[in-house]
């Protein structure tokens, strides 16, 4: 029984088993950070996982299919925005609404598509950085799509703390009347974020059904969309910590296998609930360290504005 | 009172409608209850197979009904109902959680014939099917053995039950057989179904040596990182998984109900239907090899269909003594061929293994 | 130019009928859809909303509503009492399953004895505190650490899965089943069995139970110090803490109270419908009961109606696959447009929708 876990690939091999709770992840952040509430990510996901194969299928180019999801999942969230925004609905349910909604149209939409090889998604071969010795194989030697979504990251988190769209989306979250007695558009602001969310979402999708398993079937996502949600609440609602809380719920995954894998001797039904056990542990320790931390929410998470009220 | 009078007259309305139907005017209904959605690829895709072929057989002599993602307990209990107060004749109920509910409901139309797979309990009415997946596990373990250079050899299981216990076992014994320093190490994901995990733990198997991935789960998520990784061979899992041939994938095991459901229809229909218990392997064709691709080297490959071959003519069991179990205690003598109930209820890892079963 | 104006008090008339509009707005919807999947549109609807209630075999389909609604119903009122309060337990899935294993644990304890009148209640009492401790997890983590519950009741469902799956396959497993996973059938155990108080009517106690948490909760919400202190905390958490309510002890309150109904769910539906502990024994009812609790405004016989409502979808939508071979895939598209109409035209209710261009305020 010898530990022959090689952390260059437990490394490389969590950044992959992340991306997609990464990127549903940094989506809900920014429609939660509008404060609103969608709680549809599964049903996001999973329409854009169909999308995303269905498309690179048909075109044979997993680029253009990573586009489609991304329109795909956009499309499916302005049906929750029209509902929450416009009709004042219900976010918790409308939400919940979309994601049974989502799970059955995939599942109609993919009945052609099951047992098809999508076309493959190329690892960059990136000329210098793949060629450093430890960094390379574990950082550098991903498909496109790893570093899109750390751009992504960095680029929620450059727009909320720099810009002033970031400032005014923040407005909105933290107060939604005084940010339209400053004249802001507050539901045009949220269905962009709500948009947003849904395009993140189903780009997290499509990176399980072209990159990650790759393969379509019903209802592949498996419940990855509510451990995203659950990573919003773990970041307190920051870019930075998103990426921290996917990385942690995807190692500990990964690590779990590999401890299986190298024959440790630890009971299997606690290392299979291990991430979440992990993930919660450490949520209380940075919450209780800092009595604040978990004050971070927007203060107009999940209500709805009218503009009268 | 008068609700249960109700129920009686419509269970003996149901039993009306379905002598109507056995004399031959109307088709024949067969009703498919199914634990996953159609589109699962694997299990529940497999059965669906089996109906569709029934249909293609008969033609307008049966009518088919499916239920699909019918979770087990009340719910399977109601869909069962359902199909035979609206006229089912025969009624396949395909997963294991679904056993009690089929007696239950078997229980209260006695006119309806109901065939349960994996399980164990029957009743005048109630037949259950199984199929010696076993088999071709032990045609997999010879071929791993062989080809095996890291002696490594991964199993991704779902939980530890004795279906998946009875195919490690098997598999281990015959790649040990062929090669006295094989290793397996096998990770249980503690899902059915969960595509992005299989992912996660055939990668994590291969990142620990292994060359060689079994799977006792249904996605192709194994094979597309055996085919990332390179020099990995797997085998596919309930479906042929054919678009993974030659390499990674070198052979499979087919789930191949559709000539035993053939074979029960036809017993309804010509009125000689009985309760039985069924199972059956690789001989009767319920288990199906998948091609064994040329990426085998040709005398590997002749031994493995030899040893299917012989499987099928029921020439060599592929638990045959002598097994001693994990702790060295004996379980089969020389010679001793182990019997259906101690397979059916295996919950043991044979010697050699390594680790212990969850439990 | 169509406008929103928010109506002084929500209208009686509307909140009653929004619902029918509602529905009849899916059936229009959803025939489109069921047509375009090549079926009869309209024997699809009926199919769905009229043979289960009124059809040929509704004398066995109306009993199987309550077994459905039983436990949304009984989930979702005590769901709905923390929603209000701002307190957010979306685990509810895991406090059913946990309620159903220590229920079980104790009926399976006493295995083979006779003796109902002690061991049905033990599981009662033992079910509801399952559930009861497994939202206390998140509650004490909130009140002690300042750690999100949602974040916490939502991840230990996949913990509670986990401790089911090894229970069905380890410490609850039928010793006479030839090593296959599950535990014995409860409903075969005389003293344990939660079976059906008339045959045939669907009624068992679980379904009595939720009969009783809604007339229990509508006594608490109108009657009761707490269910006053729940709603002024939801309005306005700052009012509330002038008014002397301790945060704290609101948020163990509703925390244990869901969490011990949705427990009580749990054993109730263990020791009847399902009958067993099993690896597949959840099948989502926490999660669904959310949906119930909204739909219903969280009003206890808003709930209620919800609740059946949900039942009749599904019993609907089951017989509608077996009848007209409906992939299961349109269903849920189906009750997710239901949803969706449901929802949106609530908005009728607090607002008048006015033409043209908006009035001097």
């Amino acid at each position: 029984m010898d530990l022959s876990i090689n952390p260059i690939l437990l490394v490389a091999s969590l950044m992959v088993a992340s991306t997609p709770i990464l990127l549903a992840a940094i989506g809900e952040m920014v429609v939660e950070k509008v404060g609103v509430l969608n709680l549809g990510v599964e049903g996001m996901m999973i329409v854009g996982a169909i999308c995303g194969f269905a498309i690179a299928v048909e075109t044979g180019s997993p680029a253009v299919g990573f586009a489609a999801a991304a329109i795909g999942g956009a499309i499916l969230s302005m049906l929750f925005g029209f509902l929450t925004q416009y009709l004042l609905s219900n976010q918790v349910a409308t939400g919940l609404a979309l994601t049974l909604f989502g799970l059955g149209l995939s599942s109609l939409m993919g009945q052609s598509y099951v047992g098809i090889k999508p076309p493959s998604t190329p690892k960059l071969d990136i000329p210098l950085l793949g060629d450093i010795p430890v960094l390379g194989p574990m950082l550098f030697s991903h498909d496109l799509m790893v570093y899109v979504s750390l751009a992504i990251v960095a680029g929620v988190w450059g727009f909320l703390k720099y810009t002033r769209g970031g400032l005014i989306l923040r407005a909105v979250g933290e107060s939604h009347d005084a940010a339209h007695a400053l004249g802001y558009n507050v539901i045009l602001v949220r269905l962009a974020a709500i948009g947003f969310g849904g395009a993140c979402a189903g780009l997290g999708g499509a990176y399980l059904s072209l990159v990650r398993v790759p393969q379509w079937t019903e209802g592949m996502t498996a419940g990855a969309g509510w451990i995203a949600l659950a990573i919003v609440v773990f970041a307190s609602w920051r870019a930075g910590r998103v990426l921290l809380g996917a990385y942690l719920f995807g190692g500990i995954t990964v690590l779990q296998l590999n401890l299986q894998a190298a024959g440790v001797a630890i009971p299997v039904e606690l290392l299979s609930m291990s991430p979440y056990l992990i993930t919660i542990l450490v949520l209380v320790i940075i919450s209780s360290d800092r009595n604040r931390a978990a004050l971070n929410a927007p203060a107009s998470l999940g209500r709805a504005f009218h503009a009268s009220s | 009172m008068k609700k249960r009078t109700l129920l009686l007259t419509g269970v003996a309305a149901a039993a009306i409608a379905t002598g109507a139907f056995a004399d031959g005017h109307a088709p024949l209904k067969v009703g498919f209850v199914y634990v996953g959605p159609v589109g699962d690829g694997g299990w529940t895709y497999e059965h669906d197979q089996g109906r569709l072929a029934v249909e293609a057989h008969f033609g307008d002599k049966v009518e088919t009904v499916f239920q699909e993602n019918v979770p087990e307990g009340a719910d399977a209990e109601r869909a069962m109902t359902q199909m035979a107060l609206q006229g089912a004749d025969l009624i396949f109920t395909t997963s294991f959680g679904y056993m009690d509910p089929t007696i239950a409901v078997a229980a209260k139309f006695p006119d309806v014939k109901f065939e349960h797979a994996t399980g164990y309990k029957r009743a005048d009415n109630v037949s259950t099917y199984s199929a010696r997946f076993y088999e071709g596990r032990a045609i997999q373990g010879h071929i791993a053995g062989k080809m095996t250079k890291t002696n490594k050899i991964g199993y991704i299981a779902s939980f530890p039950i004795p279906e998946v216990i009875r195919g490690i076992n098997s598999a281990y014994l015959h790649a040990k057989k062929v090669n006295p320093d094989v290793e397996f190490s096998v990770v249980w994901a503690y899902t059915w179904f969960d595509p992005a995990k299989e992912a996660d733990a055939a990668k994590a198997l291969i990142e620990n040596g292994a060359d060689v991935i079994l799977q006792h789960t249904d996605s192709t998520a194994p094979q597309a990182a055996a085919a990332e990784a390179g020099g990995v061979i797997t085998f596919g899992q309930a479906s042929d998984m054919g678009e993974y041939a030659p390499l990674p994938r070198v052979s499979s095991i087919i789930d191949n109900w559709a000539p035993y459901y053939i074979q029960r229809v036809q017993a309804v229909m010509d009125g000689t239907w009985e309760s039985v218990d069924t199972w059956d392997g690789i001989g009767p064709g319920m288990v199906g090899i998948g091609e064994i691709t040329d990426a085998v080297p040709a005398d590997v490959k002749a031994e493995a269909e030899a040893m299917r071959d012989a499987i099928a003519a029921g020439e060599y069991h592929p638990f045959t003594g002598p097994i001693n179990k994990q702790d060295g205690s004996v379980w089969l003598a020389d010679g001793e061929i182990a019997s259906d109930g101690d397979l059916a209820g295996m919950s043991f890892y044979v010697e050699g293994m390594t680790g212990e079963i969850p439990n | 130019m169509i406008r929103l104006e928010k109506r002084p008090t929500p209208s009686q008339t509307w909140a009653y009928l929004t619902p029918l509009v509602a529905v009849v707005a899916t059936m229009i919807a959803g025939g489109v859809l069921f047509a375009f999947l090549g079926k009869d549109p309209i024997v699809a609807i009926r199919t769905i909303f009229w043979d289960p209630v009124f059809g040929e075999f509704a004398f066995y389909y109306r009993g199987q509503l309550l077994v459905k609604a039983g436990p949304l119903i009984l989930i979702a009122i005590g769901l709905s009492l923390g929603f209000k309060a701002g307190i957010w337990n979306i685990g509810a899935e895991g406090q059913y399953i946990m309620g159903a294993i220590f229920g079980a644990a104790v009926g399976l304890a006493f295995y083979p004895m006779e003796a109902r009148w002690l061991i049905f209640p033990l599981m009662i009492v033992a079910g509801a505190l399952g559930g009861f401790l497994w939202a206390m997890i998140p509650g004490i983590l909130k009140t002690r650490f300042n750690t999100n519950e949602i974040l916490v009741s939502l991840l230990l469902v996949y913990v509670a899965e986990s401790i089911l799956a090894s229970m069905s396959l380890g410490l609850l497993r039928n010793p006479e089943g030839a090593g296959f996973p599950g535990s014995r059938n409860l409903r075969q155990y005389e003293s344990a069995a939660n079976n059906e108080l008339i045959a045939g009517w669907g009624m068992h106690w679980g379904v009595v139970a939720a009969f009783i948490a809604v007339i229990f909760a509508y006594i608490l919400l109108s009657r009761h110090i707490m269910g006053f202190n729940i709603r002024l905390t939801g309005e306005s958490p700052r009012a509330a803490r002038f008014a002397g309510v301790n945060p704290n002890r609101l948020i163990l309150f509703c925390l244990g109270l869901s969490g011990a109904l949705a427990g009580l769910a749990g054993m109730f539906e263990v020791a009847g419908p399902a009958g067993q502990i099993s690896i597949d024994f959840n099948v989502g009812y926490g999660f669904t009961a959310i949906i119930v609790a909204f739909l219903g405004r969280l009003h206890p016989i808003g709930i209620l109606l919800a609740g059946l409502l949900m039942a009749l979808t599904y019993i609907g939508g089951e017989a509608a696959q077996a009848s007209l071979g409906l992939p299961a895939a349109a269903i849920q598209a189906f009750q997710g447009m239901l949803l969706f109409f449901l929802l949106a035209f609530d908005v009728l209710t607090n607002f008048k929708v006015r033409f043209g261009r908006e009035a001097t305020v």
